[in-house]
């Protein structure tokens, strides 16, 4: 195209102000922190020179250590599903607190669904409901975790949008809400025993093909859809957006139903995997889903951040915990350094922002 | 009524509770035409615009457009029924491009048996944008820069290319260079010297003397919520326009409105 060879006036374009990806800064992050872990792996004297991600001891016969690649991943695959919905929610200048208590109600509502009528011949001791609920075809607790994610969105999104009720606010109602659901669904006891069908949507590095399989699908829908570009429209001027005739209420509704589904189908995914399912099941998720999208680049007053930031920034969470657990350093340390990274995330968006025009 | 005008008000009024903002204003703009409306802060310039363009209703009064009477009930209606408004408060998503902006709320699309998650035609609307662009001689060496890379004279050129790229039966625009420097002013006026050219007809409400001496066809006065003159540029100057403001004159058809 050619931009240039028209017009009047004398305005001129300043490249320096062209926005540089910010992906590319994460992705920068996210390898410097390998190779932090990969020198300290040679330094420190206990490690044996182990390198962190290479297979240079030859156990895998391929260049990579396989199996911390796949823990790395698979340790955020399930919190990286949430995380693709807070990516949403935040880029409309919003917040969803909810969704880790969620993820644990709807475990247990969900696994209620998928039991096996006997375990080991007997019948199920965990039992939620009569042998009409047991056996089920898997696509009974999938669905039934869906709607009950959906019915949990569309009310956090009903009082954020119709009600103006601030989303930290009203989501941390319903935080609260879907942790007492979860505790009083089957009056603390853990439901147990599910059908093999169910446990297959956690098994093995399900919870990755999920996660990436998702995270391919809603980076195309923020990109190439009217969804996508209204969310971001939204989050950037709200005003110009309803100007502009979008339908701003409703399509919050959406976004908070849409993240909501998500941290649902992560509850499936986890009490699938775990072959059972609790009401303590999900703490801090929200809020390490939240990590994920602002180490990935998101801003919280909205109008910016992408899946693929949210998706690295999740590699990166996992590449640090996989990291301290390589160094031999336990999760008091883990927790301490993440703390320090999502700060330093957002000093440096902060920074950026203060660069731009 | 002729049918050759493009907007035509009858006893327009706007009541705030006790306060007469704007008092039995009889309006008329020829296809064409491009019309200043000039008055002192408060005169009732803007809450003109404001009945005009829907954004709020009048309490009394009739409104034609293009020969039929209107009832906008809000400022999209307007829209949808051809005014395109450049408020002075620039409605744009700073984080979308220009291309997303223009579009933004009307995108063209594919694939439109998927709801609300139908595709975005990027094609169509970026070779739309530039028609717009090339339409207005408006100058942005990348339309997929996002606006927050640009100058605010940048960004009021892609709310004016706006209104250009949807063949707008008229537009108004509510002090368009009230923030811009020097070279920014001159872009913008020479954009609407480019519709003026092309027979779209405009509004301008402006505080700046030169440059609705230089753009436009005909000066409406307002002076404390009332219509006082009707000026043809060419058979007025500053002097007699700074007049009417002040209240020192008041135009021969309105004796006795102010």
């Amino acid at each position: 195209m050619t931009e240039t060879s028209h017009g009047v006036g004398g305005l001129t374009f300043d490249k320096s102000k062209k926005a540089w990806p910010n992906e590319l800064n994460v992705l920068f992050a996210l390898v410097i922190i390998v190779v932090i872990f990969e020198i300290l792996g040679q330094l420190l004297p206990y490690m044996n020179d182990q390198s962190f991600l290479f297979d240079t001891k030859d156990r895998f016969g391929s260049i990579f250590n396989e199996a911390r690649l796949k823990i790395i991943i698979l340790q955020v695959a399930i919190i990286g599903i949430i995380a693709l919905g807070a990516t949403q929610v935040i880029i409309t200048a919003g917040i969803d607190l909810s969704s880790g208590p969620l993820v644990a109600a709807t475990a247990m509502i969900a696994m209620s669904f998928a039991q096996t009528e006997l375990v080991n011949g007997n019948p199920n001791p965990k039992a939620i409901f009569g042998t009409w609920a047991m056996d089920l075809p898997v696509i009974a607790p999938i669905v039934v975790g869906l709607l009950f994610g959906a019915l949990i969105g569309a009310i956090n999104g009903t009082f954020v949008a119709y009600f103006r009720i601030p989303p930290f606010i009203a989501t941390l109602g319903m935080f609260l809400i879907c942790r007492g659901i979860a505790l009083w669904w089957s009056s603390g006891r853990p439901v147990s025993f599910p059908t093999e069908s169910y446990k297959f949507i956690g098994s093995g590095m399900m919870p990755v093909v999920w996660f990436l399989s998702l995270a391919a699908i809603f980076h195309v829908i923020l990109k190439y859809t009217v969804y996508g570009k209204h969310t971001y429209a939204i989050g950037s001027n709200e005003e110009a957006a309803r100007m502009s005739g979008i339908n701003v209420k409703r399509h919050k509704v959406l976004v908070y139903m849409i993240a909501s589904m998500l941290a649902a189908f992560a509850g499936i995914v986890l009490s699938a995997k775990a072959s059972t399912a609790q009401a303590g099941m999900g703490e801090f998720y929200e809020l390490f889903a939240i990590a994920m999208a602002v180490i990935g680049g998101i801003s919280l007053t909205g109008g910016r951040g992408s899946i693929i930031g949210t998706v690295l920034g999740a590699m990166v969470l996992g590449v640090i915990r996989s990291g301290f657990t390589f160094i031999k350093l336990d999760g008091s340390y883990q927790l301490m350094a993440m703390g320090g990274i999502i700060i330093a995330a957002v000093v440096l968006d902060q920074f950026r922002q203060r660069n731009r025009v | 009524m002729s049918s050759d005008l493009v907007l035509k008000t009858e006893d327009l009024t706007k009541h705030y509770g006790g306060v007469h903002a704007l008092e039995g204003a009889n309006f008329e703009m020829k296809m064409g035409e491009h019309i200043a409306i000039m008055g002192d802060n408060g005169a009732g310039k803007s809450t003109f615009v404001r009945q005009i363009t829907g954004v709020e209703q009048r309490t009394r009064g009739k409104v034609y457009f293009y020969g039929k009477e209107v009832n906008f009930t809000g400022p999209l209606d307007a829209r949808e029924a051809g005014i395109e408004t450049v408020f002075q408060t620039l409605a744009l998503a700073d984080d979308l491009d220009v291309s997303d902006n223009l579009f933004l709320g009307r995108e063209k699309t594919k694939w439109n048996f998927l709801g609300p998650f139908r595709r975005l035609d990027y094609k169509a609307m970026r070779e739309d944008t530039m028609a717009g662009l090339v339409k207005t001689g408006v100058k942005i060496p990348n339309i997929r820069n996002s606006i927050a890379n640009m100058s605010g004279g940048q960004r009021q050129c892609v709310a004016i290319a706006r209104t250009a790229t949807f063949a707008s039966k008229l537009t108004i625009m509510d002090e368009p260079t009230a923030a811009l420097g020097v070279q920014e002013t001159a872009q913008v006026e020479k954009i609407i010297a480019t519709l003026k050219a092309a027979g779209e007809p405009l509004i301008l409400v402006s505080h700046n003397m030169r440059q609705v001496l230089d753009l436009v066809d005909r000066i409406i006065v307002f002076r404390r919520g009332r219509m006082v003159a009707d000026l043809k540029v060419s058979e007025t100057n500053g002097e007699d326009v700074v007049a009417y403001i002040t209240g020192a004159k008041t135009g021969a058809q309105f004796e006795g409105a102010a």
